[in-house]
């Protein structure tokens, strides 16, 4: 809503308030101000001019060239571009040294080889939005009323002195939709009154009802009234008429029609003016459209009907798609004569489904959308008729034709200074509250501390004691409301057990030089179902953006893979990236999904790059198994298992889930090279984990372990074994042989090549035995030794000399 | 005997002397004191000499002996520090070269934001709750006052599943949610971190997805001077004790009376400039009192109870506090963008 500070003045007095403030003030008291706009403040020299003589212009076949009396002693000749300029108009001239819109200056020159002192302007080039000018305008210089002075500033005839303030009207304001709203919002801020504009009405002694009927048959029109006005004459609005609309940002179009729009921007209320005698009949029947009925709007575009639009017939056809669009063939035109005006309540449901569906949005319907006070149907309609008998000549019809089945039903709310000052954390006296409700115009009655406080039908956003509340808290001034902290019952803060566990993961992962990332949760069907452990029902958008977001993903590593292309794509090569985000199992369309936490990493290039100390690590399989060891250390975890996997996308030879207490948890491993090649990655290596599964597992309290006070014996052994044979299988085999005195068994080399016989492999690990009671001997670890080694053979290793 | 000595010990004196090495030293140590050495020989040689002369050589060949020892582990100790600053001399490196860089994470910056949110949060006494993101009607809508009708639930604006599922618009939902669990029993008071999301096309400063904060008090006499203490406490957190803060009222349908939350333009310190738009403030939050139709439908009677609501935009708070011009850079994981929120940062 864009609200001229000049036209504000016609309701309330606004001397010694400047623009800014009252922006400031609004703003602070409940509707954002959020533009001041002062189309004049940056132009100069701009005055009106008298076009004397207008001829064509000897070098050129489109200019004119113009001798323009300004006022000064001489006219002045000045080099005209504009289709429409001719003689004896009355035009706005930037002078020579004038400034125009855009900052742009204005020299006297030589226009192909002809002297200009200046320029006649259009008004886009004082800054007019091109919308707002008048159509016959638009693509030429303006033309100022007969009247004007000539020499005059034509900055002030134009009202470009103006200030308009641009309101961010919330939901419940629709109140200040017009320009009483917010005379009564500013009223009461500063503690002013409301001068309402006049509606007199001389009727004629013909009946409106003779020449118009209305029937309505939906109850999505409680309110339809009719007047007829006769004798019109249709012509251009007066300069000060144009001006308004044009601040607000509506186009002047005639007299009769800029009125209606005149008068919806003064009382919110929509207003339509038919030609009568193009209407097509005596009776206006308001019902819901047939399916698939056609109607030509005012834009000329053919809209195919539903049943649930709500239309104005003359009871054959559609001649309005009510609260939203007039229709064409019952406009208002130069040759009209008698004007239909219709003033209505609509339900704001029906005009907003209508709205959108259409795609057609107007001031009108934007403002049946947020609803529309029901007592200024009658007061809109009455002032607009009057407005037409003065600017049109017209002569209005006795007596309104209405149906009305809207009753008013007047609202009371209750409220007590002691609960307001509860509420509010205020310590407001009796007075200070009155004082408030006075400001707002609102009628009361005051019982002890009581206010019974009865609402205008202009506010039907307050309905409750806190819509109360809020007036109160607004008027009086936010920031002048005390701040305070809860104070009642102590409450514990605290992170859950969860949470705090979810806190540790992430430091783990950062300590191992992982950054954590954040993507999106909506992909694409191709990536659905990647590197998925076991297939999921897809949660589907019904309506998606795009094919990019259609669907809630099931796994983490896709988009962190886009991330990992994202980077390569950016020459950043090494790249290790961590997320926690949720991964979605579909129920079917109504039941919420399952939701589960998943953390996912995915690291590519070096590990470790130290370049001049010739350090070179790359990632690969065994340095995210390492995270995945730390993060398990760190979350108490055992019973680990590592079992090699099949898994889509993932590289058959370094895959494998993993297992906590024979529960799969997740899988790690390199990408595919096929999928790598997908994504434009490469050497990409990667775990997803159920993080809810996880931490869900008990990390009880630790408990010291004695440090050993006695030395341990340690002895290496190296092993000959088929390359099919794994270090785990191994591991396991000395464990179970090694007895309670084996406390550790580390690989401390794998070994393939020319000093082992083919398809064999040489392991060798280090074995540490040790008693907490005492020292052991050799014959005793020797004794442990040899059970181990025998084990060892006999499941076919040799031992390696 | 006597000149013997007396020769044998200037002799030694001198070789020591000018020894240049621990060898050389050592190959004199060996020479003058060995079992061999000139000195050793005199004292065999004494059953010779007559037996009142023999203590008095024997004590002058201790004399020069002790002597010679003296000047060896003397000279010792120069040659032993001569060699370790040889040694140091050696191992002199060029401390500018720059070291083994230790490889370190950090957090996302909107997980930064978040924490540190919940950090302060705890400390009046919240507890943290998360929800799903798959939400029902009911709780995206309904139970937030916003009956079927509402132009702020339209098809438009919300990514649907089905008629009653969407991907939650806002983390509201979990008002009602922990409400009902409280069974009309006072206090709540959480905080709700997590995504949300909004039928917007990703662009400088918009995203489909993005991360809210909401805030929850329900208790006996909760005041709305509560909320603005609570929220101006934040807005100092995150933005730093000079910033000034403005209130301003707004609307929402699950709160009433409802408020925004401005901070001054830290680029103009309210002058107005383009970042603030002209305004000299900049939108970061807004809040208010729990809408009594919220409270009741979710088991809260409002005559005992009143509450405050709050919900914050971490991407708004994040790109506000860093300069961030361009919220997809929050989604698009550019590791030169991640890195830079791993300094520490205290005001």
């Amino acid at each position: 809503m864009y609200v001229s500070y000049k036209w504000l003045q016609d309701y309330v007095d606004l001397t010694g308030i400047s623009p800014e403030e009252l922006a400031e003030k609004i703003t602070r008291t409940g509707i954002e101000v959020e533009d001041v706009e002062k189309k004049g403040e940056k132009l100069k020299k701009i005055v009106v001019g008298h076009v004397l003589t207008c001829e064509d212009h000897p070098n050129s076949d489109h200019l004119h060239l113009c001798q323009v009396d300004i006022g000064e002693e001489e006219p002045v000749q000045i080099v005209c571009g504009a289709p429409n300029v001719a003689a004896g108009q009355k035009v706005i001239v930037a002078k020579a040294g004038a400034r125009i819109a855009g900052n742009v200056k204005i020299k006297k020159g030589k226009i192909r080889g002809e002297v200009s002192h200046g320029m006649i302007c259009s008004l886009q080039e004082l800054g007019f939005d091109g919308k707002v000018v008048p159509k016959e305008y638009a693509d030429g210089i303006f033309v100022l009323p007969e009247d004007a002075e000539v020499g005059a500033d034509a900055l002030s005839l134009l009202n470009l002195d103006d200030a308009v303030l641009e309101l961010s009207i919330t939901a419940n304001r629709a109140d200040c939709m017009s320009m009483l709203g917010v005379a009564y919002e500013t009223a009461a801020i500063f503690g002013k009154e409301v001068k309402l504009p006049e509606a007199t009405v001389s009727e004629t002694n013909e009946q409106a009802r003779d020449y118009i009927s209305v029937r309505v048959e939906s109850e999505d029109s409680p309110i339809y009234t009719a007047k007829v006005i006769k004798n019109v004459k249709i012509g251009p609005s007066p300069l000060w008429l144009q001006n308004k609309l044009m601040a607000a940002g509506i186009r002047p179009h005639n007299n009769v029609v800029d009125i209606t729009n005149y008068v919806l921007l003064e009382y919110g209320q929509p207003l339509h003016a038919f030609d009568y005698d193009r209407f097509g009949s005596k009776e206006v029947l308001v019902r819901k459209a047939y399916e698939g009925e056609k109607m030509v709007t005012l834009d000329g575009t053919e809209r195919t009907l539903r049943q649930e639009d709500l239309v104005i017939t003359n009871g054959k056809e559609p001649v309005a798609l009510a609260g939203v669009m007039g229709g064409l063939d019952s406009e208002v035109k130069d040759d009209t004569t008698t004007i239909l005006l219709e003033s209505a309540y609509f339900n704001g449901t029906s005009i907003r489904r209508t709205s959108r569906y259409h795609g057609l949005r107007s001031e009108a319907s934007s403002r049946f959308e947020r609803g529309i006070d029901p007592t200024r149907v009658r007061q809109a309609s009455e002032r607009a008729a009057a407005l037409i008998a003065e600017l049109a000549g017209g002569e209005v019809l006795e007596g309104t034709v209405a149906h009305e089945e809207l009753r008013v039903e007047p609202v009371t709310v209750q409220v007590d200074r002691t609960k307001i000052n509860r509420f509010l954390g205020t310590d407001l006296s009796i007075k200070e509250v009155e004082d408030m409700i006075q400001k707002l115009q609102f009628e009361y009655t005051l019982d002890n501390e009581t206010f019974v406080v009865h609402i205008p039908s202009r506010r039907w956003d307050i309905s409750i004691p806190e819509d109360m509340y809020e007036e109160i808290a607004r008027i009086y001034g936010y920031d002048k409301i005390p701040t305070t902290l809860p104070v009642g019952a102590q409450t514990l803060g605290h992170l859950t057990p969860y949470q705090q566990k979810r806190r540790v993961v992430r430091e783990v992962l950062e300590g191992a030089g992982l950054l954590q990332a954040t993507t999106y949760s909506l992909t694409s069907k191709e990536k659905f179902g990647q590197f998925a452990l076991q297939p999921a029902e897809p949660v589907q958008l019904s309506m998606p953006m795009s094919e990019e977001h259609a669907i809630l993903r099931d796994t983490l590593i896709p988009h962190l893979l886009d991330s990992i292309s994202y980077n390569r794509a950016r020459k950043n090569s090494d790249v290790g990236l961590y997320e926690i985000g949720k991964v979605f199992y579909g129920k079917g369309a109504h039941v919420q999904p399952e939701e589960v936490e998943h953390l996912a990493v995915a690291l590519t290039g070096l590990y470790v790059n130290h370049p001049w100390q010739g350090e070179k690590v790359p990632v690969d399989f065994y340095t995210v198994k390492g995270i995945l060891e730390a993060l398990f250390e760190r979350l108490q975890l055992a019973g680990i298992r590592y079992e090699k996997a099949e898994i889509d996308g993932m590289h058959p030879g370094q895959t494998a889930k993993i297992y906590v207490n024979d529960e799969v948890v997740g899988f790690l491993g390199k990408v595919h090279p096929t999928r790598e090649k997908e994504y434009d990655v490469k050497n990409v290596f990667v775990f997803e984990l159920d993080l809810e599964k996880l931490i869900n597992m008990k990390s009880p309290f630790l408990s010291y372990t004695t440090i050993p006070k006695f030395p341990g014996i340690t002895r290496d052994i190296a092993l000959v074994v088929d390359q099919t044979q794994t270090a785990g299988e191994l591991k396991d085999i000395i464990v179970s042989a090694g007895g309670k005195l084996l406390k550790e068994v580390n690989v401390f080399d794998v070994y393939v090549g020319d000093k082992v016989p083919e398809n064999k492999k040489s392991v060798a690990f280090t074995l540490k035995y040790s008693d907490p009671e005492r020292t052991l001997t050799d014959d005793e670890v020797n004794q442990v030794h040899e059970n181990v080694v025998a084990a060892l053979q006999s499941a076919g290793a040799e031992l390696r000399m | 005997m006597k000149e013997r000595l007396e020769e044998l010990k200037q002799e030694a004196l001198g070789k020591i002397e000018s020894s240049q090495s621990l060898k050389e030293l050592n190959d004199v140590r060996v020479a003058y004191l060995g079992k061999k050495g000139p000195i050793t020989e005199v004292l065999r040689g004494m059953g010779k000499l007559a037996p009142e002369e023999r203590p008095v050589i024997g004590a002058l060949a201790n004399e020069v002996r002790a002597a010679i020892q003296e000047q060896i582990e003397a000279k010792q100790k120069i040659l032993e520090e001569k060699v370790i600053a040889e040694k140091l001399q050696k191992e002199s490196i060029d401390i500018t070269l720059p070291g083994r860089p230790i490889v370190q994470g950090n957090h996302h910056p909107l997980t930064k934001i978040i924490e540190e949110a919940e950090n302060l949060f705890i400390g009046l006494g919240y507890t943290i709750a998360e929800g799903p993101e798959v939400e029902t009607d009911y709780y995206n809508f309904e139970a937030l006052n916003l009956p079927k009708d509402h132009p702020a639930r339209d098809m438009q604006d919300s990514f649907y599943i089905s008629e009653e599922l969407l991907l939650r618009t806002h983390t509201s939902p979990m008002q009602a949610r922990t409400m009902e669990k409280h069974e009309g029993k006072g206090p709540v008071k959480i905080i709700v971190p997590g995504k949300v999301y909004r039928r917007d096309d990703d662009d400088a400063t918009h995203s489909h997805q993005f991360m809210q904060i909401e805030g929850l008090v329900v208790d006996e006499g909760i005041r709305m001077s509560d909320l603005k203490g609570t929220l101006a406490l934040f807005a100092k957190k995150m933005f730093g004790e000079e910033r000034d803060i403005r209130y301003r009222p707004s609307f929402f349908p699950f709160t009433e009376p409802s408020v925004e939350i401005d901070i001054s333009c830290k680029i103009c310190h309210g002058d107005g400039c383009s970042v603030c738009k002209g305004t000299g403030w900049i939108e970061i939050l807004g809040g208010g009192m729990v809408h009594p139709n919220v409270l009741r439908m979710s088991g809260f009677d409002p005559e005992n109870y009143t509450g405050f609501a709050f919900g914050i935009g971490v991407e708004r708070i994040a790109m506000l506090r860093y300069g961030i011009d361009d919220i997809r850079h929050f989604y698009t994981n550019d590791v030169r963008f991640l890195k830079q929120f791993s300094p520490v940062e205290s005001n």
